[in-house]
C-alpha cells in the first residue's frame, strides 16, 4: 500500500451538540482516488469540509502529510493551501471575474510567471475540461455544468498533488461526466495527484476509485473502508453492498441473483 | 524531430510556441515529431506550448508525433483537445453606437419597468386592502421587528446628533442679536418639519433598503423568486408588500421618537446658552402646532414608500450572480436617498404653495 497522504483518526463531527458522525478513521494512500460515498444527508460533504480545514472536528485528528490540519503553524497551513486544488458543490467560482482571469488567480497568488504564460496555462486548463474558447466569459453567462467544469480548471491551475471534489459530477450530462472521470483519472495518473471525491454516482465510483470509505446515517458512522468493487462483493454490511449493488446492476454486469442479507 | 531536455515545468523560461514552430518548419519534415532527452522534467507548462502546436498540426495535416514523450502527456493533450475550442469565442465587443443605443434603450424600460413596478405596487395594495392579497400577515410583524426597534439605537444616536448641531448652528447667528432664547424655535422647527423625517429616512435606507435589496437579490440568485412566481404567488404581495407595509407602519413612529430626541439634544446645548429646560419647552411649544406635526408625518409616510419601493426593485432586478446582488444593494441605496431629496423637495415646495 502506498504510503499514507491523509489519516483520519478517530474523527468526531459535529455542529453544535448535534453528531453528524463519530469515530471515522481511515487512511488515504498517496496517488490514491478515494471516493467518500455514502446515502443523501450523511455528512459526505462534511467529513470534506473538515478534511480542508474549513470545519474543526470535535473530536479526533485529521493528518495531511502528517501535518495536523488543526494545529499547523499559519506557514505550514499556507505550504498545504498552495498544494491543493479544491472545487465545491456550486463551483465557487468568482462572479466578478472572466473564467480565464478566475484560473489566473492562484497563479498570480503563487507564482512569478508573467501575465502571458498565465493566460496561457489559463487557456489550456480550460481546454482541458472542455472550454476551449470560452475564456472571456463570466460564470454568469454560462450552463451550470460548465461552472463545474471552469471551477475544476481553476482547482488544478496549480498542478496541485491533492484534489479535492464534491459531488463534481452532479449537474453534468453522461458524456461530460465520462470525460471528467477521465480527467481526474489521468490527472491522479500524471501528476502523481492523490484525489479525494465526494460523490454517489455509482458509475463514477467503479470506474474510478482505488479506495474508499462508506458513511452511513442511521449508525452515525463509517460502515466500510475499502477499494468499491471488493465491497461491493464482500462488505460486512448488507447496506453497503445493497448500495453498490444498483451500480453493478444498471452498469451492465452479469447479473447474478442478488444476495438477500437475512 | 524536436529533443525536449532539462525543465520544461515551474517557473523555467521556455520557448515560445513560435520559435518551435521555426525549427520545424526549417526541418521541412513531414511529421513533427517530439523526443524526451536528458533529465527531462515536465508540468502544465509543457502543454501550453504543445496545445498550440497540436492545433496548428490538426488545421495543416501535419502528423505529430509524441510517442517518446511520457504517454501522460498524449493523453493529456488528447483530453485538451477532445472539445474543438468554441465558435463564438468571446461575447462581441461593443461599439461606442451599440452602447449609445443600449443607454436609450434601457433608460426607456428602467422607466418602463419603474412604472409598472409601482403600478403593481398600488394594485397588491389595493388587493391586500379587501382581503385578498397574498400577503402574510406574521411577515409583516416579522419586518416591523427588524426595522422598527432595531433601527431605535442608531436613530437615537444621530436625533441627538443633529439637535444639538442645530442648536451650535442656531445659537453663533442668534448670539449677535442677543436673542439665544429663540435657538428652541429654531430647533424644533427645524426638526419637526424637515430634519427628524430626512435623517431618520437616510438611515433606514441605508439600513432596510439595502437590506432589502440584498434579500431579494439574493433570493433572485437562489432561483427563490422563480419558485414563488410558478406556485402562482406574486412576489409583489407576498415578498414586496409586507417589507413596504412595514416601513410605512414604522417610519412615522421613527420620525415621532426622532423628533422628542432631537429636542433633547437641542436642549441640552441650549443649556449651555443659559436657556433652561422650561424655557426651551415652552419656546419649542409655541413654535410649531399640530399641522407642523403633519407636515413631518407625510413626509416620513412619503420616504417610507421611496425607500421601500427603490430597495425592493433593486432586488426584483437584480442578476443572479453574488456581484449583481452588489450591484442592486447599490443601487437601492443610491436611488433612495436621491429619490428621497427630490420628494422632499418637492413636498417642502408644494407646503410653501399651500401656506402650510
Amino acid at each position: 500500500m502506498a504510503a499514507p497522504h491523509i489519516e483520519v483518526r478517530g474523527v468526531t463531527m459535529a455542529y453544535g451538540r448535534n453528531v453528524v458522525q463519530r469515530d471515522l478513521g481511515f487512511t488515504v494512500g498517496r496517488g490514491d482516488i478515494f471516493v467518500i460515498m455514502g446515502g443523501s444527508g450523511c455528512g459526505k460533504s462534511t467529513l470534506l469540509k473538515h478534511m480542508i480545514g474549513l470545519n474543526r472536528p470535535a473530536a479526533g485528528h485529521i493528518l495531511i502529510d502528517g501535518i495536523d490540519l488543526h494545529s499547523a503553524t499559519p506557514q505550514e497551513l499556507l505550504t498545504l493551501q498552495r498544494s491543493w486544488g479544491i472545487t465545491y458543490q456550486r463551483g465557487g467560482l468568482f462572479s466578478d471575474l472572466t473564467l480565464a482571469e478566475n484560473v489566473a488567480v492562484p497563479l498570480e497568488q503563487y507564482t512569478d510567471l508573467d501575465d502571458a504564460e498565465i493566460r496561457d496555462i489559463a487557456a489550456y486548463k480550460l481546454a482541458l475540461v472542455g472550454l476551449a474558447g470560452f475564456e472571456a466569459y463570466y460564470p454568469s453567462n454560462i450552463s451550470g455544468g460548465m461552472q463545474k467544469r471552469a471551477a475544476l480548471a481553476r482547482a488544478i491551475a496549480l498542478d496541485p498533488t491533492l484534489l479535492f471534489f464534491d459531488e463534481p459530477s452532479a449537474g453534468l450530462d453522461p458524456l461530460s461526466s465520462l470525460r471528467l472521470d477521465q480527467l481526474i483519472r489521468e490527472i491522479s495518473e500524471s501528476l502523481g495527484a492523490t484525489v479525494v471525491i465526494v460523490t454517489h454516482e455509482l458509475a463514477s465510483i467503479f470506474s474510478i476509485a482505488t479506495n474508499s470509505v462508506f458513511l452511513d446515517a442511521a449508525t452515525k458512522t463509517q460502515l466500510d473502508v475499502g477499494p468499491p468493487r471488493q465491497l461491493a462483493r464482500s462488505s460486512r454490511h448488507a447496506v453497503v453492498r445493497e448500495f453498490l449493488a444498483r451500480g453493478e446492476l444498471s452498469a451492465g454486469a452479469p447479473v447474478s441473483e442478488r444476495s438477500h442479507p437475512s | 524531430m524536436t529533443l525536449l531536455t532539462g525543465c520544461w515545468r515551474g517557473e523555467a523560461t521556455l520557448p515560445s510556441v513560435t520559435e518551435l514552430r521555426t525549427q520545424f518548419e526549417a526541418a521541412r519534415s513531414e511529421q513533427w515529431r517530439f523526443s524526451a532527452g536528458d533529465s527531462f522534467e515536465w508540468d502544465s507548462r509543457l502543454l501550453t506550448r504543445l496545445l498550440p502546436i497540436a492545433r496548428y498540426c490538426e488545421t495543416e495535416q501535419i502528423e505529430l508525433d509524441l510517442s517518446a514523450l511520457p504517454p501522460a502527456v498524449a493523453r493529456l493533450l488528447g483530453l485538451a483537445l477532445a472539445v474543438a475550442p468554441a465558435a463564438s469565442a468571446a461575447p462581441p465587443r461593443r461599439t461606442l453606437v451599440d452602447r449609445y443605443r443600449a443607454f436609450w434603450r434601457n433608460l426607456f424600460s428602467g422607466t418602463h419597468a419603474s412604472v409598472a413596478f409601482v403600478g403593481e405596487c398600488t394594485l397588491a395594495f389595493g388587493r391586500f386592502l379587501r382581503g385578498g392579497a397574498n400577503t402574510r400577515g406574521i411577515d409583516i410583524l416579522w419586518f416591523i421587528q427588524q426595522c422598527g426597534p432595531q433601527a431605535l439605537p442608531i436613530v437615537a444616536l444621530i436625533s441627538v446628533l443633529v439637535g444639538m448641531i442645530l442648536a451650535y448652528l442656531g445659537s453663533v447667528q442668534l448670539r449677535q442679536f442677543g436673542a439665544e432664547v429663540y435657538v428652541a424655535d429654531l430647533v424644533t422647527i427645524g426638526m419637526v418639519r424637515e430634519m427628524a423625517a430626512l435623517m431618520t429616512a437616510v438611515i433606514m435606507a441605508g439600513r432596510t433598503g439595502a437590506a432589502y435589496a440584498a434579500q431579494l437579490g439574493a433570493m433572485q440568485a437562489n432561483e427563490e423568486i422563480d419558485a414563488i412566481t410558478t406556485l402562482g404567488i406574486s412576489p409583489i404581495e407576498y415578498l414586496v408588500l409586507p417589507r413596504m407595509l412595514a416601513l410605512i407602519l414604522v417610519m412615522p413612529l421613527l420620525y415621532l421618537f426622532s423628533v422628542a430626541l432631537g429636542l433633547g439634544g437641542g436642549a441640552l446645548v441650549a443649556a449651555g446658552l443659559d436657556v433652561n429646560l422650561l424655557q426651551f419647552i415652552n419656546s419649542a411649544r409655541e413654535a410649531v402646532d399640530l399641522t407642523d406635526i403633519g407636515t413631518g408625518l407625510f413626509k416620513s409616510l412619503a420616504f417610507a414608500v421611496v425607500i421601500a419601493a427603490a430597495g425592493c426593485h433593486a432586488g426584483l432586478l437584480s442578476g443572479r450572480s453574488s456581484s449583481a446582488v452588489g450591484q442592486a444593494t447599490t443601487r437601492a441605496v443610491v436611488h433612495a436617498i436621491v429619490y428621497l431629496v427630490v420628494v422632499d423637495a418637492g413636498l417642502n415646495i408644494l407646503y410653501n404653495e399651500l401656506g402650510i
